[in-house]
């Protein structure tokens, strides 16, 4: 029984004890709330569904070198473009005889990489700048949310492809431009959560009671705000995942042979009249991946409901 | 609080007022229009002054938009004040004596809103021992002192403590928002229609709790709100808020039931009362408020006031004593002033 404690914090109360005056230290907020949203995506087939996908490709992606049933560099002049279902290359083979099984295996590493690593990153960069000018509100926000907004002149496309091209080509500056490209987007959606959670009573409540600025949207602030940019965030990798694709594409992201979804799309596509299953394969292997993120966001969404 | 018995927190001695407001001012200035020079503000608070007694209640009352929940936020500085002076147990707050942050800890507030007051990703117990804790207490003393507060205001700890927000009821919610007021040991609670959105059993048991908690803590209570039955049963004085000003201010037996200012009586005249013969046939107060951008000149109730006379509209009444400890801010009550009833008791 919690009888006897109760009566001494109460008589300790009653009789003005004074604060003790010792440095606040980290405060641990309660991991009830996680659990509960665990719950329900456990109850949500489709998420789950989602989920499952997302975690068979990132698994073959990850051992894909020690898993390919072929050399995925290896061509052969005699058996190019051979169809989907052939007793050697079970997916058919390239437009230089390469095992497409393992290519898209191989391949899913930097496309999985170059969807999640800008998102990732503007995640960070973008729920910071977001929750700091929400949070401070003033000419602080001003300040950096229209400068967030030039960015919202140029459609997310046209962007890449511009601070790309200017950039270079190369992984890392491909990874480089789509950050930029989806900062302000987060920056965005942090900003306008924030506002909305500062405006509550118990963020004046915490205010009251003397606590910093840093520590009420570390406790009070950040639990309320972090739920709905992660998952427009997560929303965002197959977009990422996307263009990542249409910088391969263009040239500007990864160089062939490196096995990349995006890149091997654009080698396919002289194929195209030839073998056009195959030549799809990349696309469709995009398409699976990045529905699976978004059906996965969405579950994610509802699991993170606020009940009133 | 019992007479003789001092308060160790106390440094004012027991006469000297927690809390006294001098000429509070602000003004929320609204967007200029085109071609237009001078910004135009509401006037939500326009020199308000009032003191509040160790250990009493002081009621603040009025329609809604007339100022009491700015007053309040201005008092804990959720807003920034214009201009006019806040003491604090003799103390200036936002001075070097007294800066915001010791200020806050011996002030708190519950506010109207029981479920917006309480952040819904944290349990109830984390709700209250986190003000504790940003205060330097250590985390199982800060646990202990929220399980202790639960109880003290009704909750068992073991049921409740883990709980959500919206697990609970809304007079529960209020509780807890009741015992994390209660959580930093504070000497003056402001409650900002902290009941009014209660059933009306729910209501009584808080508003007994609260008097239980005040004689128990020795606390100090800023009651605001627009239930002037509620007002009655808990306050010791009560203040009445007409457009940004104070209209009168007094014991609360005596405002309520033989008023000085025909605001009040208006106010009163508007409760629907239990008993058939006593109904209100006719609306002393009609129509909404004037509008707190352009306020009337002269007395600001003129234009709904029932004695109104051509004075009124010239003369700004004072806040003036018509008996001990009574003031009000009428014409017709102040000698001398032109009002024809004030000639007549002047003579």
């Amino acid at each position: 029984m919690a009888a006897p404690i109760t009566a001494a914090a109460v008589t300790a109360l009653a009789e003005g004890t004074p604060l003790p005056s010792v440095s606040p230290e980290a405060y641990v907020p309660s991991r009830g709330y996680w659990r509960h949203v665990g719950h329900k995506l456990s109850r949500d087939p489709v998420a789950l569904a989602a989920a499952a996908v997302i975690l068979l490709v990132v698994g073959v992606a990850l051992f894909s070198p020690w898993i390919t049933p072929m050399d995925p560099y290896k061509g052969s002049m005699l058996r190019r473009l051979r169809p989907i279902g052939d007793s050697t290359y079970w997916l058919g083979s390239d437009e230089l005889g390469r095992d497409m099984l393992s290519r898209l295996m191989v391949g899913g590493r930097l496309s999985l990489f170059m969807g999640v690593t800008p998102v990732l990153i503007a995640f960070v960069v973008g729920s910071s700048l977001g929750i700091l000018a929400g949070y401070a509100g003033g000419w602080i926000n001003t300040i950096l949310m229209r400068t967030i907004d030039v960015f919202f002149a140029f459609p997310s496309v046209l962007l890449a492809i511009a601070l790309s091209g200017a950039l270079g080509a190369g992984i890392f500056n491909a990874i480089v431009s789509l950050t930029c490209v989806f900062v302000p987007q987060i920056a965005r959606v942090a900003e306008s959560v924030t506002t909305q959670i500062r405006a509550r009573d118990y963020v004046d409540a915490a205010k009251l009671s003397g606590a910093s600025a840093f520590t009420i949207v570390r406790v009070q602030v950040l639990g309320n705000v972090l739920g709905p940019i992660f998952v427009y965030a997560t929303s965002l990798i197959s977009v990422s995942m996307i263009l990542a694709s249409g910088l391969s594409f263009l040239g500007l992201g990864v160089r062939p042979p490196e096995p990349e979804w995006g890149l091997m799309l654009n080698t396919l596509r002289t194929a195209i009249y030839v073998n056009p299953m195959v030549a799809a394969l990349p696309g469709f292997a995009i398409f699976i991946v990045s529905i699976s993120f978004n059906l996965f966001s969405d579950g994610l969404r509802s699991a993170m409901e606020i009940r009133q | 609080m019992s007479v003789g018995v001092i308060d160790p927190r106390d440094r004012g001695g027991p006469a000297q007022p927690l809390l006294s407001v001098t000429d509070l001012v602000k003004h929320f200035p609204i967007r200029k229009g085109f071609g237009e020079k001078k910004g135009r503000a509401v006037r939500a608070v326009d020199g308000v002054s009032f003191e509040a007694l160790k250990g009493e209640t002081l009621g603040i009352v009025g329609e809604s938009g007339c100022g009491k929940s700015t007053t309040a936020r201005l008092l804990m500085g959720l807003t920034e004040r214009d201009s006019g002076d806040i003491l604090f147990d003799g103390e200036s707050v936002g001075g070097r004596a007294l800066p915001w942050r010791s200020f806050r800890r011996q002030t708190q507030m519950v506010f109207q809103d029981s479920y917006a007051s309480l952040n819904p990703r944290m349990t109830i117990e984390a709700s209250i021992s986190f003000g504790p804790r940003v205060n330097g207490i250590g985390a199982r003393e800060a646990a202990e002192r929220s399980r202790g507060l639960l109880a003290r205001v009704g909750l068992e700890p073991k049921r409740f403590g883990g709980r959500y927000p919206h697990e609970l009821s809304g007079g529960q919610r209020q509780r807890v928002n009741i015992a994390r007021a209660l959580a930093l040991e504070p000497r003056l609670i402001v409650l900002d229609e902290a009941v009014s959105a209660l059933d009306k059993s729910v209501e009584a048991q808080v508003l007994n709790l609260l008097l239980d908690l005040k004689q128990e803590f020795g606390l100090t209570y800023l009651f605001i709100s627009h239930d002037l039955n509620v007002v009655r049963f808990i306050c010791d004085r009560v203040m009445v808020m007409y457009l940004g000003r104070v209209a009168e201010i007094g014991p609360a037996d005596t405002v309520l039931s033989r008023p000085s200012h025909p605001y009040t009586e208006a106010l009163l005249a508007s409760m629907p009362s239990l008993d058939p013969d006593r109904r209100t046939q006719e609306a002393l107060l009609a129509g909404d408020p004037p509008n707190p951008i352009d306020p009337p000149p002269g007395c600001r109730f003129h234009p709904r006031c029932r004695i109104a006379e051509a004075v009124c509209a010239e003369t700004e009444p004072p806040l003036d004593p018509v008996a001990p400890a009574h003031r009000a801010a009428c014409l017709a009550r102040q000698p001398n002033s032109g009002h024809s009833l004030s000639v007549a008791r002047a003579a």
